[in-house]
């Protein structure tokens, strides 16, 4: 499992596991003491004395005192520690939609800016500070192993840092409940080694994949010619909407639609033709393609690394 | 009949049954709506939990499933939690202060029609498949025009309406019966630890309240007459609701554990037969909890992007919450061991599983109050299994604890030992088996609210574990059940005071006569039936022709002046139809708050008619003001 609290996979979220177990352990120490005092009070011989427990009423709660002052103060400076501005971090500008995300790097060129969706793949060992904003109603950013989560605010635009410490896939979920689909609302976290990624991130700038063979030439035509394109943007084509995500790449991305289904062409064509069984009550609409149209275009889209 | 009989009893039949005003026969019958709902409520969970048992399950979708946890929170939240505490204590407050019905009798029958039928209102929009949908907390914009068609998410608001209108009631009746109408002689300092804990939630309900219905109203009108307060094209604001709706919010979870910590201050001290260790220590934390409880508001928001300083405030303010709690814990335990043999009767073991359960629920929310841990446990299972522990082991054990503390009182029968030490057990091993095993799913990233997992995540086991605890508990409840029908079958007359407790509701007749107590008592001690003689001293002169009652100054409870309480009427229960009519009417059209208000001041101005044969009642005893004096002196003389 890589969506675990307490098997981080960057600094920020250690800080986080390392204070959890703290107050864990003190937790631990103080529950096993007010219930020793319990049982022993329960199952005495004899009643102890009015003095003797006044005394120990003021000592359990001068104890509580520090001990609550210990805890804020930890989580204090295990916040400041957190909020620490990162150094030349990547930009990535992450906005929620019911129920996919979108995602998009910045970059001083608006040729460079690479759009995508669903997946976040980012270089290890270098901040990443994400801006998060939605466009319909409020979800939650929540990759567990790398970070503590961020609401994704209409009208608002939040910050959060990540940071990886090594390679791997970080499964993550919409954390606040934004209707229908709040189940079906995951998004991966991909590291890559520095040059992994920059190999990546230039291949994400070319266009579309040309279609190798009649079969995927069908397909785009399927594509360029029905209502896909009212939504959907495939760089190079003519297709450029940008109300659902951006499939000029889609054939590289683990997932399709936002984590529901391991992206095959099988679940590709079976997306495609009715998404509403996949992901009942999702924006995108069945499709009334023939059969070999289908085929075509799932052989098209699984063509675009 | 005697004259005093004759003027509390209500008339005979339905027409009795629905006029009535007195705090008992509408405390019991409001306690057993609670238990209804509560009963509705838990098996929308155990759906849920079905759903839940098994990874990608197809039980039920997602719009079912939705609208499941929406109505179970909502109906958990503002049907049973805090209607049943105020329920208990309608029912309870008049015979532990010694008088004999609360200040506002048909207020009292008014707040609970409404409430009763706001409740119905709920569970059939949720059977006509128009239920509720946005969780119990309806952020916004999810909840707004745009995203939540039809009327479900109006229907939300309209409850919250006739809720927390009742809610207000209940809550001026027990402030107001608590402070101006105890026994003579019962000082504020004499007052029971669960009439100050009634008192203290009551104020932190006039204070919350209003601004959870201030919420709905913007919601509403959002809604229905296209304001903008949450929309954010238009200049609206999604974190409004939130701001307003937690500033409710959080004082609401202390306005249901509050009144569980007064029932444990009844109960405990009973077993352990002592007086509470450190009264006016308790008393203070109550009130410290109060006013802290209005400042942390911020801590169910602490991933919404606020200033982090700001945050800081509300971390120290959650963190700090938890010394008055402590301190109250640390007294019982003191209670416990400074007392004599403690008696293990069933009352008892539902507050020592308060203990177990409840401190646990304590120290996640200590956790949960860290902005940094938050940041990671927010919105996960962790918190659902936080927030049962604190609201099952906080509330509602101490709540069974009382049941089976006070059947004997409202029912005059005593509940099985047996089958309550099956229903303890079945409830406490039932509950850790079903709530433990979510905080580990937290952990492991499990979202709240969802209606569904892929079994790729590795949560399956775990849901499974809990479902089976679900039904533990389900099957804890169906004892409980019997045990009460049972009860009540059974022949057993039980005595006034079967446990040996002290205070005043222990010194009347099980169950109590309409008038509660023949004579107003006279109070001299924190603890009257444990060390005041018998026949205890009493109040004489009240006429017996009217209801009246005796009203005493606040602080130290002299004799004040004697009120005249109105009489059995009908009109409360028409006055809740006739608002009843226009808050479901409004749903559908602004116009229905114009044209219903007609009927709703029709029915105000028959419960305020005056009645001939009353007031010729209420000449006939008027004493001219020099008399009056006169027996002023006489009753302080005799009381002295």
């Amino acid at each position: 499992m890589n969506h675990q609290v307490l098997a981080p996979a960057g600094p920020l979220s250690s800080e986080i596991a390392q204070l959890f177990w703290v107050f864990v352990a003190v937790a631990a120490v103080v529950y096993l003491l007010v219930i020793g005092f319990l049982v022993a009070a329960l199952r005495r011989r004899n009643e102890a004395s009015m003095r003797t427990a006044l005394r120990t009423v003021s000592v359990a709660v001068a104890i509580t005192s520090v001990i609550l002052l210990g805890l804020g103060l930890s989580d204090f400076f295990a916040g400041r520690a957190l909020a620490a501005t990162p150094h030349d971090p990547l930009r990535v500008r992450v906005t929620a939609h019911q129920w996919w995300w979108e995602i998009e790097y910045s970059d001083a060129q608006p040729a460079r800016r690479v759009r995508t969706a669903n997946e976040l793949r980012i270089p290890t060992q270098r901040p990443i500070e994400l801006e998060l904003t939605a466009d319909d109603v409020i979800h939650s950013f929540w990759v567990p192993s790398l970070q503590g989560k961020k609401d994704l605010l209409p009208g608002y635009t939040t910050r959060l840092d990540l940071i990886a410490s090594r390679a791997g896939v970080y499964e993550g979920q919409c954390a606040e409940f934004c209707g229908f689909q709040h189940a079906h609302m995951s998004i991966d976290v991909i590291a890559l080694e520095p040059q992994a990624f920059t190999a990546w991130y230039d291949a994400q700038l070319s266009a579309a994949a040309e279609p190798q063979n009649p079969v995927a030439a069908h397909g785009r035509d399927v594509f360029l010619g029905s209502t896909c394109v009212m939504c959907h943007n495939i760089q190079g084509t003519d297709a450029s909407a940008v109300a659902g995500p951006d499939l000029t790449h889609i054939a590289s991305r683990r997932r399709l639609a936002a984590g529901t289904v391991p992206n095959n062409p099988a679940n590709l064509a079976a997306w495609i033709r009715d998404p509403q069984a996949l992901k009942p009550g999702t924006h995108m609409p069945a499709t009334q393609l023939a059969g070999d149209d289908l085929a075509a275009l799932a052989a098209y889209l699984s063509e675009l690394r | 009949m005697s004259p005093l009989e004759q003027t509390w009893a209500d008339k005979p039949g339905i027409l009795g049954w629905l006029s009535t005003v007195d705090h008992k026969r509408i405390g019991l019958r409001f306690v057993v709506t609670t238990l209804v709902f509560f009963a509705l409520a838990g098996l929308l969970a155990a759906v849920m939990r079905l759903q839940l048992a098994r990874a990608d399950n197809h039980l039920v979708g997602p719009d079912l499933y939705n609208q499941l946890f929406s109505v179970h929170g909502t109906a958990m939240m503002f049907l049973f939690a805090v209607p049943v505490m105020e329920a208990v204590a309608l029912y309870l407050i008049p015979l532990m202060v010694g008088t004999r019905n609360v200040a506002f009798p048909r207020l009292n029958a008014y707040g609970y029609w409404l409430f009763l039928f706001g409740g119905v209102m709920l569970f059939v929009v949720f059977a006509l498949n128009i239920g509720p949908e946005a969780g119990w907390f309806n952020y916004v914009p999810l909840s707004g025009p745009e995203f939540s068609a039809g009327k479900r998410s109006d229907f939300w608001a309209q409850l919250i309406t006739f809720t927390e209108i009742s809610a207000l009631i209940g809550a001026i009746q027990i402030i107001t019966t608590a402070f101006k109408m105890r026994a003579p002689g019962m000082t504020l300092a004499r007052m029971p630890l669960f009439v100050w804990a009634m008192v203290v939630t009551s104020f932190m309900i006039v204070f919350a309240m209003p601004s959870v219905m201030l919420a709905s109203t913007f919601l509403i009108t959002d809604r229905l007459v296209s304001t903008q307060f949450y929309n954010p094209a238009e200049g609206g604001d999604v974190l409004l609701w939130q701001h307003l709706f937690w500033f409710f919010g959080h004082p609401e979870v202390y306005i249901i554990f509050v009144p569980a910590l007064g029932m444990i201050s009844e109960i405990l001290p009973t077993f352990a037969r002592r007086r509470v260790v450190g009264y006016v220590a308790m008393v203070v934390a109550l009130v410290t909890i109060a006013f802290l409880s209005f400042g942390l508001w911020v801590h169910h928001m602490f991933t919404t992007g606020l200033p982090p300083l700001g945050m800081s405030f509300f971390t120290a303010a959650s963190i700090m919450i938890a010394l008055p709690t402590g301190l109250q814990i640390f007294c019982w335990i003191a209670t416990l061991a400074t007392g004599k043999r403690v008696q293990f009767a069933a009352p008892l073991l539902f507050v020592i599983g308060f203990f177990f359960i409840f401190i646990i629920g304590g120290l996640t929310g200590v956790m949960l109050g860290a902005t940094t841990l938050d940041s990671q446990l927010h919105d996960s299972y962790f918190v659902v299994a936080h927030l049962h522990y604190v609201l099952i082991g906080g509330a509602v054990f101490p709540l069974f604890g009382g049941f089976y503390y006070w059947f004997p009182k409202l029912t005059g029968r005593m509940l099985s030992e047996r089958a309550g030490r099956w229903n303890f057990w079945l409830f406490f091993v039932g509950f850790n088996v079903a709530f433990f095993p979510m905080h580990i799913l937290g952990l492991q990233g499990m979202p709240r609210r969802v209606y569904t997992y892929s079994a790729a995540s590795g949560w399956e086991n775990l849901n499974l574990l809990s479902t089976l605890g679900a039904f533990t508990i389900a099957v804890s409840m169906l004892v409980f059940l019997v045990n009460v029908v049972m009860s009540l079958r059974r022949a057993g007359r039980a005595p006034h005071n079967p446990w040996n407790a002290a205070t005043l509701e222990w010194a009347t007749s099980s169950p109590p006569p309409a008038y509660n107590f023949a004579t107003i008592p006279v109070v001299n001690s924190r603890t009257p039936l444990w060390e005041q003689k018998f026949p205890m001293a009493e109040v004489t002169g009240l006429p017996d022709i009217l209801p009246t009652v005796l009203v005493t100054r606040l602080h130290d409870a002299e004799p004040d002046h004697v009120a005249i309480l109105p009489t059995p009427s009908l009109w409360p229960f028409l006055a809740a139809i006739a608002t009843t009519v226009m808050f479901v009417g409004s749903v559908f059209t602004p116009w229905a708050v114009v044209w219903g208000a007609v009927p709703v001041g029709i029915t105000l101005i028959g419960w305020f008619w005056p009645d001939k044969e009353e007031a010729a009642r209420m000449l006939s005893i008027e004493v001219k003001p020099s008399e009056g004096e006169a027996r002023v002196v006489a009753l302080r003389e005799a009381l002295s």
